[in-house]
């Protein structure tokens, strides 16, 4: 046959492949990313943080609520046949947990949520091309300090190192408050601010430059725009935005603050962090209000992990609430850990024989945690093609556990 | 051992003008590019080398981290969106335009939607879109001047230095895309990680570029 044919791309030959950037995981990777999934919930759970588990489908309103543009065409979308209503499969479980704190808790205390689920997209990500991403993150409620981002950072690190990846980790730290109160106090209207967004996005200066002798600015404005390009760096960055940004407000250094408080602590907790800072980094822009972080590990191009704060997304569910959180990808933490399988037994075979007490003994081995593999009459192969290395055999009426 | 800082190059005009900048930084390839067979050549730098591609794969190489630093035209990095891509130093050569070109006098186009024939599908399309004007985009790799002779095409969109070749072959520049120069790229995760490695090669080019050539 020729395979190159036309039609044959879809044809009966390649009814095995899966749509682009859609992956399975085959048994051993399976129990790499399950065993991940429980160890990283337990950790969720004992430092507070209850799980939810939001629908894999809903209301599209509801799903894009507050979010950005960006996750709009990333999601799938289908009709309700029922109500007659748009609904959308989520592609990020992040305003959907928003939604549980602000409309369904309505807790006044500070409330952790984590969860874990397959998320789909539209679009490939860029780099390994996944479309369907097994999210896993974790959220703060109801705390508007530096404290609450602290924290999740440090539940992220711990996340991180329980999947053994390996470091040295570089967490990126910008604020979006910095951009946006300097776009306020220097009179930078909606279109000239999304232009700027994008060239420091790019860090473009030649670009960015060109674009600012047009805006005709005032000196001061002026020498502040240009500077942000070049804050990036460690923690002396700040110092230097400081001097930089002196005359952008109060909004702009409070935020310059907020970042200083956040790698003062984390510094002191984790030395061996690399913590790298960049005032121009936007990224979620339209979604965040303040801080955001990414991690980056060496010869990855892009993150591994993300968060930051959004406050006030509640607020078109009833109830605005400061809010911080991260997400991660269980599948590349897993592809990018060293996290071996714990080395276990293998299975025991049991003989395909009708005899109570043989189901009594298997029913035993079984509950106190061993593997028990029941042959089948007239099957293919033996217990030692199905990977076990013991079986059950009868000695003087008892059934006993033999090595194979 | 961290890898060494890994600049992707490709080969040809702009490779030749680019050397120069770099070796006033203080980094120059053992070999000379042009000459080698090898793809990645070690330079008087234990801490960096040069990895050698084609010139539309550069912004690829850099945005996936196989290389942290890259020399690419603007209608590359145009043509492939610069997702994942710093670009902090225009480095002023091979500069040209981008261009879209035709029969001399046809600059109105057929009535009905015009076929454009050019390697920047995608650059062509935002550019039309803009123009509220719907074409029909026909994707060549090479000889664009062809097309509208041998009614392929109405227009091309391809880049001019002279415009010798268009003239030569009766067509004419109606309209610039953009003005092109080849620029530094550099990979984001590469400017987080390895911030100061990086910087100071930026900085170094960037000097390059700005001190006066003899």
């Amino acid at each position: 046959m020729n395979t190159n044919a036309p039609g044959t791309r879809h044809g009966p030959g390649m009814r095995w492949l899966l749509p682009e950037g859609i992956e399975e995981a085959l048994p051993e990777s399976a129990a790499r990313l399950e065993r991940l999934r429980r160890r990283v919930l337990d950790i969720y759970s004992r430092w507070g943080y209850e799980l939810v588990i939001p629908p894999l489908i809903e209301y599209l309103d509801s799903l894009l609520t507050g979010t950005g543009h960006d996750l709009e065409l990333d999601t799938f979308k289908l009709v309700d046949q029922r109500s007659g209503r748009m609904m959308g499969v989520r592609a990020d479980m992040t305003p959907q947990v928003a939604r549980v704190d602000a409309h369904r808790l309505t807790r006044p205390v500070p409330t952790r949520l984590c969860y874990v689920g397959s998320v789909v997209h539209t679009r490939p990500g860029p780099f390994g091309g996944s479309r369907s991403p097994l999210q896993v993150g974790a959220e703060l409620y109801g705390h508007g300090g530096v404290e609450a981002d602290v924290e999740v950072v440090e539940l992220l690190l711990t996340t991180l190192d329980e999947a053994r990846v390996s470091g040295p980790l570089c967490l990126d730290l910008g604020h979006v408050g910095i951009v946006r109160g300097l776009a306020v106090k220097t009179g930078i209207g909606e279109a000239d601010e999304a232009a700027l967004f994008e060239m420091l996005q790019r860090k473009s200066t030649p670009e960015l430059d060109a674009y600012i002798d047009g805006l005709g600015l005032d000196t001061s404005s002026d020498a502040m725009w240009r500077s942000l390009i070049d804050l990036h760096g460690d923690r002396s960055v700040l110092g230097r935005a400081r001097e930089a940004l002196a005359a952008a407000g109060p909004d702009v250094l409070a935020a310059i603050d907020y970042l200083d408080g956040i790698g003062e602590r984390l510094a002191e907790r984790h030395p061996e962090l690399h913590l790298h800072f960049d005032l121009a980094e936007l990224r979620g822009y339209h979604y965040h209000t303040g801080v955001v972080f990414a991690v980056f590990v060496p010869g990855e191009g892009e993150e591994l992990a993300r968060g930051g704060r959004y406050d006030g997304i509640g607020e078109a569910f009833g109830r605005a609430r400061p809010a911080t959180g991260f997400s991660t990808d269980l599948r590349r933490l897993v592809a990018l850990g060293s996290q071996a399988l714990p080395a276990a037994p293998g299975p025991i075979a049991a003989p395909a024989q009708e005899d109570p007490a043989l189901t009594a003994r298997v029913r035993e081995l079984r509950s106190a945690g061993e593997r028990v593999i029941a042959m089948l009459p007239g099957q293919e192969g033996g217990p030692g093609e199905l990977g076990c290395d013991r079986q059950l055999v009868r000695r003087e009426g008892n059934w006993t556990v033999e090595e194979l | 051992m961290t890898r060494p800082l890994t600049i992707a190059l490709s080969k040809g005009r702009i490779l030749e003008q680019t050397l120069p900048l770099f070796a006033q930084a203080g980094i120059e390839p053992e070999t000379d590019p042009d000459s080698s067979r090898r793809l990645i050549l070690p330079s008087n730098r234990p801490d960096v080398r040069f990895v050698i591609v084609r010139a539309s794969d550069v912004p690829t190489y850099v945005q996936y981290g196989g290389a942290d630093i890259g020399v690419a035209g603007k209608d590359v990095l145009l043509e492939h969106g610069g997702d994942g891509l710093y670009e902090p130093v225009d480095l002023g050569i091979a500069a040209c335009r981008l261009m879209l070109a035709g029969p001399a006098g046809g600059g109105e186009g057929p009535v009905g939607r015009a076929r454009v024939a050019t390697k920047y599908t995608r650059v062509t399309h935002d550019w039309f879109a803009r123009q509220g004007r719907q074409v029909e985009i026909i994707k060549l790799y090479g000889s664009m001047e062809l097309a509208p002779l041998v009614g392929l095409a109405d227009w091309i969109v391809d880049l001019v230095d002279t415009g010798n070749t268009l003239r030569a072959n009766g067509l004419e520049p109606y309209k610039t895309i953009a003005d092109i120069t080849s620029r530094l790229i550099v990979n984001k995760a590469a400017m987080k990680t390895r911030n100061a490695e990086v910087r100071g090669m930026i900085d170094a080019i960037a000097q390059a570029v700005a001190a006066p050539t003899e």
